[in-house]
């Protein structure tokens, strides 16, 4: 299965929806993957963050199907080390966005343990919502 | 010695060494092989990274060389034998207009000059015989996109500025065919009868600049290259974008003449491949890609560039900041991963080829595909090189006596290497090498007038 | 006349101690009463994330009005949650370079925020106004010999640009702040490593291997005690280090707010330390230390 690219997906209204909420240049990235090196949770994710910035370049929108923008901490480390000042993560929310904005809901506190809803500090809840929920 | 230089080739190299070494005072002997000067440059839209107009800053320098008085042009000609050795006064087949006082280089050099039918001193370069000429055949100049008759004009602002007619091309010369153009002729400027001549020049230098040719082979071209209109190596897209081209300037595909909108640049076809091409990278590919991706994009706003690399070699001043502005300011896409195959289809050429930093197969069914095809040395470089006694690679290109120390010198005292006819270069480094070519020249002038100098006063 | 405060609403319950034994360390300072830390007459929740997405101006709503509760109040506000901070520093930013986005929040909010406050981290107050060595002075019970590996995570330094407090790959602040009080500063790799963040509530697995990598670097580094200017951080890296079924390892380090410790060093009351939250008790390492 080959990929189709043309115009109206590397410059259709998908890459233009993610570069008008990230307000970034994707095709600033030249894929140089300093981010991917310095990423602390890469671990846990299925494409590395190049290859989620790569994705959006290309205008492929399967990207919203990966785990790594749901992994994504926003330490922010990625966009302090890009040589070309690419914000991967306002580009990692902007794809949250795009999803959560189609009915996509991450965060389910019910399966949390209870014992660590009780503890936990509210501003993690407060931020889980607004980052996973919509 | 008579301290005569020969240049050989007359590219942007070669005119760059003939000019300095004769404003400095001595005499050049200038050859090339074609109808007029200025190479592979003089095709070019623009150059890189200034995006200056080629022929624009080329056209003062074929002007110069054509009109100064210390250089002598000798086009439609090429170097056939040398024989190296002081000699003094000796007999030797010279035309009467180079045998006075000339005798006594290092060098006797051997010039076949082929008839250009055309008597340069005579014709003004109206065109009136081409209107009459009845043969019709593809122009090099314009890689085969336009025509050209027999009797011709490479370009324009060619220089000289001096009509030719292609014996090859021409109805028949040997009994006359047609003679239309002769009589077409108001100057009378058309002899039927010359015939090749084999002229003798004593130099004591010599510069090789004699340039390169694109990878034609088709076994490694499995991009259907020679087969499709719309695929073309990257002269042949200059061509397209110059203003001065069969195009005026506009982009439109060489098939239907429709401007194309999606447009696939293939990086390293036939180099870096050491298996079914050439091991060596070409050098100046990425830089010319990145500057047709910016050139098409100010002529096609509406359009799209697919560049699929490997890498992006961009080291030069500038270089870097150069590509980054056609991926940044001209939307240009760039893939890494090579390109499988190149087939038409409805109308377009369909490109398969693979993004390996998604590691997705993709398919593009292009308007237009422009191959960035392998540098090689001119055709004749080998045996040039055999007749002047110096080294060649495997692959044709000149080899300096030490690469890193001594990179414009052959090992040959009196014989110099500049430009791509050593290896792929761009123009400001094939400058520079002619520059220092000249320079060379000129040390070894210098050194043997010091030591004459010495001698003589030793003798006081 | 001190200086405005917002603590935030983690800091007002389920971080009381962080609030406590900075209030309790910023009256401590001198200076008649001019570090003190006053809170804002009224204030609500900042958001705990600042928006990166551009077209979403509602939720810089509550930074906004935060920042004008703060004008009310005097051209400053301070913050102890590295969070707050983060979201407040970049919200002043972003609203002094797009004043088109400031008009429209102050015509919807119907309040005049004039877009001046300076937004500060109660560090930067240490280290600016108040200086190193007037806090050495007020050293009562120097930390002498104790290992205090300083824990920075994310959102107290990045991104430089907007928050500038500090070097973002090499920071000395909390460095210089450990020196201060006596103690030794332990260098480790994973001083500006996320601790997992909001991950806790959706893949605790992952936050906790996160954390779990920044304690052990700690501790291979000689570690006693992890200080950290961040609620959700501490609570990241001592959560997972609590008595469980399984027992404990006897290899864990108390995690504590700076405040905590400068209260300890400054010879303030034990009731403003705030130990009795932890999960790590802090007061084996520190009342040994304490008492030589």
């Amino acid at each position: 299965m080959r990929v189709q690219l043309s115009i109206d997906k590397v410059r259709g209204p998908f890459v233009a929806r993610v570069e008008e909420i990230s307000g970034q240049d994707l095709l600033a990235c030249n894929q140089c993957g300093k981010c991917s090196a310095g990423c602390p949770v890469v671990a846990a994710m299925d494409l590395l963050p190049n290859q989620v910035i790569r994705m959006a370049q290309l205008g492929m929108e399967d990207v919203l199907e990966c785990n790594t923008i749901w992994i994504c901490a926003s330490c922010l480390t990625c966009v302090t080390r890009c040589p070309k000042g690419v914000d991967l993560p306002r580009l990692m929310e902007a794809l949250r966005q795009i999803a959560l904005r189609r009915g996509v809901a991450k965060l389910d506190l019910a399966a949390l343990p209870p014992e660590l809803l009780k503890e936990v500090p509210q501003l993690a809840i407060v931020g889980g919502f607004r980052k996973y929920m919509r | 010695m008579n301290y005569r230089a020969l240049v050989i080739g007359a590219g942007i190299g070669g005119m760059q060494a003939a000019l300095d070494i004769a404003d400095s005072g001595y005499e050049v002997f200038l050859v090339e092989k074609d109808p007029s000067i200025g190479g592979h440059m003089a095709q070019l839209s623009e150059t890189f990274p200034t995006l200056d107009c080629s022929q624009c800053i080329l056209t003062p320098r074929t002007v110069e060389v054509g009109q100064h008085p210390n250089i002598r042009l000798l086009t439609l000609s090429e170097v056939v034998a040398v024989e190296s050795g002081a000699r003094p006064e000796s007999e030797g087949t010279l035309t009467p207009a180079l045998s006075q006082g000339e005798r006594g280089g290092h060098f006797r050099v051997r010039i076949l000059r082929h008839p250009r039918y055309v008597v340069e001193e005579k014709c003004t370069a109206c065109g009136d015989c081409a209107k009459v000429c009845p043969v019709v055949v593809p122009n090099e100049f314009d890689r085969g996109l336009a025509a050209r008759r027999a009797i011709y004009i490479p370009h324009p602002q060619a220089v000289p500025a001096v009509y030719r007619l292609d014996p090859n091309a021409c109805l028949g010369l040997f009994p006359l065919a047609c003679g239309k153009c002769g009589e077409a002729c108001e100057r009378q400027a058309i002899d039927y009868d010359m015939a090749p001549e084999t002229v003798e020049v004593d130099v004591d230098a010599i510069v090789v600049a004699t340039g390169y040719e694109l990878y034609q082979e088709e076994a490694v071209m499995a991009y259907a290259y020679m087969d499709h209109p719309d695929v073309m190596d990257g002269l042949e897209f200059e061509r397209l974008l110059s203003a001065s081209g069969p195009t005026g300037g506009k982009l439109v595909r060489p098939s239907d003449g429709k401007v194309p909108k999606e447009v696939v640049f293939i990086q390293c076809a036939g180099s870096r491949n050491p298996e079914h091409g050439l091991p060596y990278c070409s050098k100046i590919c990425c830089m010319y890609t990145a500057k047709h991706a910016i050139l098409y994009k100010h002529r096609v706003h509406d359009g799209q560039v697919y560049v699929f690399y490997i890498d992006i070699r961009a080291g030069g001043k500038g270089y870097e900041e150069f590509v980054t502005r056609a991926m940044e300011e001209d939307d240009t896409v760039y893939i890494r991963g090579r390109v499988s195959k190149v087939f038409p289809r409805d109308g377009k050429v369909v490109v398969w080829g693979v993004d390996t930093l998604t590691e997705r197969k993709v398919e593009i069914a292009a308007d237009m595909v422009v191959v960035a095809a392998a540098i090689v040395p001119s055709a004749r470089s080998r045996r040039l090189a055999e007749v002047l006694g110096i080294g060649v690679d495997e692959f044709g290109f000149y080899t300096a006596s030490d690469a890193e120390m001594t990179p414009v010198e052959s090992g040959v005292p009196g014989v110099f290497l500049a430009g791509a006819g050593l290896g792929p270069q761009d123009i400001p480094e094939t400058v520079a090498q002619a520059s220092g070519a000249a320079a060379k020249v000129l040390v070894f002038f210098e050194a043997e007038k010091a030591k004459r100098r010495k001698d003589t006063d030793r003798q006081d | 006349m001190g200086i405005p405060y917002y603590p935030g609403c983690t800091l007002s319950t389920k971080a009381k101690n962080y609030d406590r034994s900075g209030r309790a360390v910023a009256a401590a300072l001198g200076g008649d009463g001019r570090f003190e830390l006053e809170e804002l007459a009224e204030w609500q929740c900042c958001g705990a994330t600042f928006p990166l997405m551009l077209d979403d101006s509602m939720a810089l709503i509550a930074p906004t009005r935060i920042l004008y509760q703060a004008q009310q109040a005097g051209e400053r506000v301070a913050t102890l949650c590295a969070i707050c901070f983060n979201v407040l520093r970049r919200s002043q930013a972003l609203l002094k370079r797009d004043p088109e986005m400031l008009e429209r929040i102050n015509w919807f909010t119907e309040q005049e925020y004039r877009g001046d406050v300076t937004v500060v981290h109660f560090l930067e107050v240490l280290r600016d106004d108040v200086g190193w060595e007037a806090l050495a002075e007020r050293v009562v019970r120097p930390l002498t010999g104790m290992r205090v590996a300083p824990y920075y995570g994310c959102l107290l330094l990045r991104p430089y640009e907007e928050i500038g407090l500090d070097d973002p790959e090499d920071p000395v602040i909390l460095h210089d702040l450990v020196r201060a009080l006596g103690a030794e500063p332990v260098d480790f790799p994973y001083n500006i490593e996320c601790c997992g963040s909001y991950l806790t509530v959706k893949d605790p697995q992952v936050s906790e291997t996160l954390s779990k990598d920044v304690v052990a670097s700690a501790r291979e580094h000689g570690a006693q005690v992890i200080i950290t200017a961040c609620p959700l951080c501490q609570f990241n890296l001592d959560y997972p280090q609590r008595e469980t079924e399984a027992g404990r390892t006897g290899n864990e380090i108390p995690v504590l707010y700076f405040t905590q410790l400068m209260a300890v060093a400054l010879g303030l009351p034990e009731e403003t330390w705030g130990f009795e939250d932890h999960y790590v008790d802090p007061g084996q390492t520190l009342r040994v230390s304490e008492n030589p």
